[in-house]
């Protein structure tokens, strides 16, 4: 046996471990379940959608739901049900890609903060403190302006904006957590910094960040029907949940199964999200003896 | 402590300039040009030919940067081109809505987020647990514009027992004002109530499966005592850096609500300041939040330190 | 719980039931910009204004210019001396008398003060003269006939000398008018209050005794405060919302055709983007306005509220030509037509405001534009940016509206007249330029529409602008308000107006 796999296994069993015990869990499986559904919906919008998302039939213009539509016709007479499935795409890749641009820049940011302390943290701190003062409208703007209004854009500008709150909240854990004993411990064995990093205070910190991870593809979803709003996000007549359920709040009284069934979507992968966060949170809690 | 606060302030004023060069230097990457928004519909050259004197719009953006600051440091943060009234008078009318909104905000997330945090940590995986979570997810998962509307809908047309607009300062009328603010304190805090269960759901579930809280239930501690005293202190650091953080977000506007409810908050200011192209606003506006935004942070810090002892060192 | 909960809504109402007697609480779709009126460049300010500030003359519902400070006028036989009888006994908000030297005064202003908007509207006026107390006399370089028409206006609102010299280029923190309301406060985004003016020249006229003027973006919010009882009247309703309205016995409604117009400006010759096949083709335009059925249009986007068009002017305004009715769809010729042009599947972007009911048209001008083999691609581009774009050249196509101004010529010289200021597409043809002169310098109408039918036959053909519909000025009130007028320039005329 070489040397890799042997690494490998060593790396692979606790990841084993811990899919078992969250496969203990039964909320996080009935929300991995209703993520899974909706990311098959995604991918296969185009079989599974009984119309075209962008087709108008003029004769069926804010339709309540009935046998040829199953969820109501919208302002311009688009079938609603395939709109939904089709806007799982645009939501889900919004809130998914978004967090992990957010996550990707600020956990190591964040750490080598933390670790680093003195001169390296309170520059990086000055800058991920300047970058939470300016709003995230005119970040946004700016950067549309740059790379023009697309999808792909409000998801950098989403990820940029959730990044400072990942830096600070990895710097605090790693602050909170490198006085702990077990670390001084391993730094006392002459463990290098890089691999105390890694081994001992990354799993520790990964709890929190898992459920400000889960918490922010909710709102990350939530932010493109802002951008949308703005013309930044989805561009028409694509659907997303968000810029569906804004469209919709001006029919609120006439049309409310527009707004109902983008808001039930969101809703539920936004639960089920967190479930699964919860669930990761437990099977990957080092300390976890449930 | 006394020189770690000094340190820390030191350390806010490089922050700050640099915040106000960011937010200078964005603002020239915004695409259109004041003087061509604001020209009125016709667009007389003549008008925009004057505008762009006025406010010095052909000057070197570092000359611009540096006239602006000038004014800053002597208390003049210029002139709204839309609406030619001097931003600090602006600033100093909607400061006042904008912190009083976040901090009822802040208390109705707090008085519903961190109880329900910690009994749904306490009854893990049992119907409370997931009660709690569904409710604090649905708070999160209703977008503001949304969840104003429907309460406007419910509560002032339907059963008209609060107006859906009117704010009206509390040395005014302190009944109307609370009347007034209710609703979008409630919006803005149901939302981040969810953040902050999650938060301290998250946190006392670590600390509870930690060695010293073992050690304190062995020792035969009251269940209470266990939970609050030893476990909510230290799972209280996230919470408390969330905290700083989202008030800190609220101090920059709450967009949606504020038009929603039509409070008279910076939120509204700036946005229409950014769509306008009215720059002496926007940027007078965003160094004021960003200061405030700092200070908070620098309070946070220190309720660190007070919580968890140790990184005083 | 729910005994306190009602006898806290109870006394709620009760104490705003004394509350707002007689205070008009007016819901703006937008807040105002600068309040003078040299200044001021809004749809909304004006609406402000017309509180605050009378005019030489105003127009009645069918744009016939009558009396307001001017009682009566004379032209000079060669269109170029305008003479005008003023008011006596008129005192601005100040208590400053309003005579001939203030009228000039006021004019001089609006001509001379830098940064004024209003020049553009009256620079044919060369010289002012007053030429006793009460009389004034202007002097123009050469005929101008949609000159009355501006004086309907902001360039004829009347400013207090006094205010408006202690007050310079501050006038607008305390605007000093002699209309029928004076201005108490502003609070930026919040509201503008004025209180009725007790010696305003027609007082008796004047039923409320003060308007509070409040803001609201949202069209959804905006109608849940006037059912709510928060407000009174609101402008602009969104026209989905009219079926509700009218369905609640609470409320009033009321509309009128705009002056206006929506439409889409092509990029034909300004720039590199200026050579897209839209932008080249007449036939490929013909194409496009053949596969569009406005009534379609205006039905799906609109619920029929609005009323389809095809010219600068709606069909009910009496200076329509009605030599040229709307088109019918006819998507085979559209395609016979792309064919011949030779681009079956031609490529149009099109830049779209980000308001909602904005994206929604293009959806449906896209949707319906497909059929026929067009690619229509929907640029969202917000307000500012568009106008940069569109000054640059830098778009094919471009969704845009107008808010129309009582003389034809307001809605046709500047986007077609070679140097029109708002002609972002750079259409210019010479004989269409002679033609919008001569409709400029007589003031005899036949001869004016004998003009814009030259106008209408080249620019229908060549479609610099392609028009598609005319909205209408939707209000909603209180039934408790009574004395409301609709007028198709959308301002609001306070005088008898009351709350019961």
């Amino acid at each position: 046996m070489t040397a890799a796999t042997l690494d490998a296994t060593v790396i692979q069993s606790p990841l084993k471990r811990a899919l078992r015990r969250l496969a203990r869990r039964r909320g996080a499986l009935v929300g991995l379940a209703i993520v899974l559904v909706f990311v098959v919906l995604a991918i296969g919008a185009d079989v599974f959608s009984p119309y075209d998302p962008t087709a108008t039939d003029w004769m069926a213009v804010r339709k309540g739901p009935s046998a040829a539509h199953w969820f109501g016709t919208d302002e311009i007479g688009r079938d609603v049900l395939s709109r939904v499935i089709h806007g799982a795409r645009a939501s889900l890749m919004a809130g998914l890609i978004s967090v992990c641009l957010a996550l990707g820049l600020g956990i190591p940011i964040g750490m080598i903060a933390g670790y680093a302390g003195g001169f390296v943290d309170g520059l990086l701190m000055r800058l991920t403190d300047a970058m939470l003062a300016c709003p995230f409208l005119i970040l946004a703007i700016a950067l549309a302006a740059f790379l023009g209004p697309s999808l792909a854009n409000a998801m950098i500008a989403i990820g940029l904006s959730a990044t400072p709150i990942f830096i600070r909240l990895t710097r605090a854990q790693v602050q909170a957590v490198k006085v702990e004993d077990f670390v001084e411990a391993a730094r006392a064995v002459g463990n290098p910094p890089w691999r105390i990093a890694l081994r001992h205070i990354l799993p520790n910190i990964v709890p929190a960040l898992m459920v400000q991870g889960t918490l922010t593809i909710a709102a990350a979803i939530i932010a493109e029907a802002s951008l949308s709003f703005l013309g930044l996000g989805q561009q028409p007549p694509a659907p997303s949940w968000g810029s569906m359920l804004n469209t919709a709040k001006n029919f609120l009284t006439q049309a409310p199964w527009m707004a109902v069934w983008p808001g039930i979507s969101i809703f539920l992968v936004v639960l089920s999200f967190n479930l699964v966060g919860d669930g990761l949170r437990d099977a990957l809690d080092p300390r976890h003896r449930g | 402590m006394l020189r770690f606060l000094v340190r820390r302030f030191a350390v806010m004023v490089p922050t700050v300039i640099f915040v106000s060069m960011i937010i200078f230097g964005l603002q020239q990457l915004l695409p259109g040009d004041p003087a061509t928004a604001l020209a009125g519909e016709e667009r007389d050259p003549e008008v925009i030919a004057h505008i762009r004197a006025k406010y010095h719009l052909d000057d070197p953006v570092p000359m611009r940067y540096l006239r602006w600051v000038g004014g800053v440091v002597q208390g003049d943060f210029g002139e709204s081109i839309r609406i030619q009234q001097p931003v600090s008078q602006l600033i100093l009318e909607k400061l006042p809505v904008t912190v009083e909104l976040a901090l009822l905000s802040m208390l109705v997330a707090l008085l519903i987020g961190i109880p329900m945090g910690i009994l749904s940590a306490v009854k893990n995986g049992k119907v409370a647990d997931y009660a709690a979570n569904a409710v604090a997810l649905w708070g999160l998962s209703t977008p503001n514009f949304w969840l104003g509307i429907m309460l406007i809908l419910l509560f002032s047309v339907e059963l008209g027992w609060l107006p859906a607009s009117g704010y009206v300062p509390p040395s005014e009328d302190l009944w109307g004002n609370l009347k007034a603010m209710i609703m979008p304190a409630f919006v803005l805090g149901n939302a981040i109530a969810a953040v902050m269960m999650r938060h301290t759901r998250a946190a006392m579930l670590q600390v509870l499966s930690s060695d010293y809280i073992r050690t304190a239930r062995a020792k035969g501690l009251v269940e209470r005592v266990v939970i609050f005293k030893h476990g909510f202190r230290n799972a209280a650091v996230p919470v408390i850096t969330l905290g700083a953080l989202e008030f800190g977000q609220l101090l920059s506007g709450a967009v949606l609500t504020e038009q929603v409810f039509s409070i008279p908050g910076f939120g509204k200011l700036i946005v229409d300041a950014v769509f306008n192209r009215d720059y002496a606003v926007v940027q007078g506006v965003v160094l004021c939040t960003a200061t405030a935004y700092l200070m908070l942070n620098l309070l946070a810090d220190i309720a660190y330190v007070l919580v968890n002892p140790r990184l005083r060192a | 719980m729910l005994r306190t909960a009602t006898a806290v809504g109870l006394s709620l109402l009760l104490t705003l039931g004394t509350a707002q007697a007689q205070t008009l609480r007016f819901g703006l779709a937008e807040d105002p910009d600068a309040l003078d009126p040299t200044m001021g460049r809004t749809f909304v300010g004006r609406i402000v204004f017309s509180a605050m500030c009378d005019k030489l003359v105003d127009i009645t519902p069918d744009l016939k210019v009558v009396p307001q400070l001017a009682t009566e006028w004379t032209w000079s036989d060669d269109g170029k001396v305008l003479t005008m009888k003023l008011r006596p006994n008129v005192v601005f908000h100040d208590g400053e008398k309003f005579d001939a030297a203030a009228a000039k005064f006021s004019l001089e202003r609006h001509l001379t003060m830098a940064g004024s908007q209003r020049r553009g509207e009256i620079s044919a006026i060369k010289q002012i003269d007053a030429v006793d107390d009460l009389t004034i006399r202007m002097t123009l370089a050469a005929p101008f006939a949609p000159l009355m028409a501006q004086l309907t206006d902001r360039a004829g609102m009347m400013v207090s000398p006094k205010a408006a010299q202690a007050l310079g280029d501050k006038f607008a923190t305390a605007p000093v008018c002699a209309g029928p309301f004076k201005f108490v406060e502003r609070v930026a985004q919040d509201r503008i209050v004025v209180e009725k003016f007790e010696q305003y020249w027609n007082k008796d006229a004047i039923k409320l005794k003060r308007i509070e003027f409040r803001p609201f973006t949202d069209n959804a919010v905006k109608l849940a405060n006037l059912k709510a009882g928060q407000l009174d009247i609101i402008e602009r309703l969104a026209a989905t919302d009219v079926a509700e309205v009218k369905k609640d016995p609470k409320l009033k409604f009321a509309s009128i055709v705009e002056l206006g117009y929506q439409g889409i400006t092509i990029n034909t010759n300004n720039g590199d983007k200026a050579k897209s096949p839209i932008g080249q083709s007449e036939k490929v335009r013909e194409a496009f306005e053949l596969a569009l059925d406005r009534q379609a249009i205006v039905q799906v986007v609109f619920n029929g509220e609005y009323q389809a068009g095809n010219q600068w002017l709606s069909p009910s305004n009496p200076n329509y030509d009605k030599a040229f009715p709307i088109p019918k769809r006819d998507v085979a010729k559209a395609r016979a037509l792309l064919k011949e042009a030779g681009v079956a599947n031609p490529v149009v972007n099109l830049m779209t405001p980000t308001t909602g009911e904005q994206q929604q048209l293009a959806q449906v001008i896209q949707a319906m534009t497909k059929e026929a083999g067009f690619d229509v691609r929907i640029q969202a581009t917000e307000f500012a940016s568009s106008l940069n774009l569109a000054e640059k050249g830098d778009f094919e196509a471009y969704l845009l509206a107008w808010s129309g101004r009582t003389d034809p010529d307001g809605n046709l010289y500047n986007f077609v007249a070679c140097k029109g200021p708002l002609n972002y597409g750079k259409y210019c043809k010479p004989e269409v330029d002679a033609l919008l002169d001569q409709s400029r310098t007589t003031t005899d109408i036949e001869a004016r529409r004998k003009a814009w039918n030259g106008v209408a036959k080249a620019t229908l053909a060549d479609r610099p602008v392609v028009y598609l519909y005319h909205r209408k000025w939707l209000w909603a009130a209180t039934a408790k308000l009574s004395g409301f007028t609709e007028y198709p320039d959308g301002l609001v005329r306070f005088a008898n107006m009351t709350l019961n």
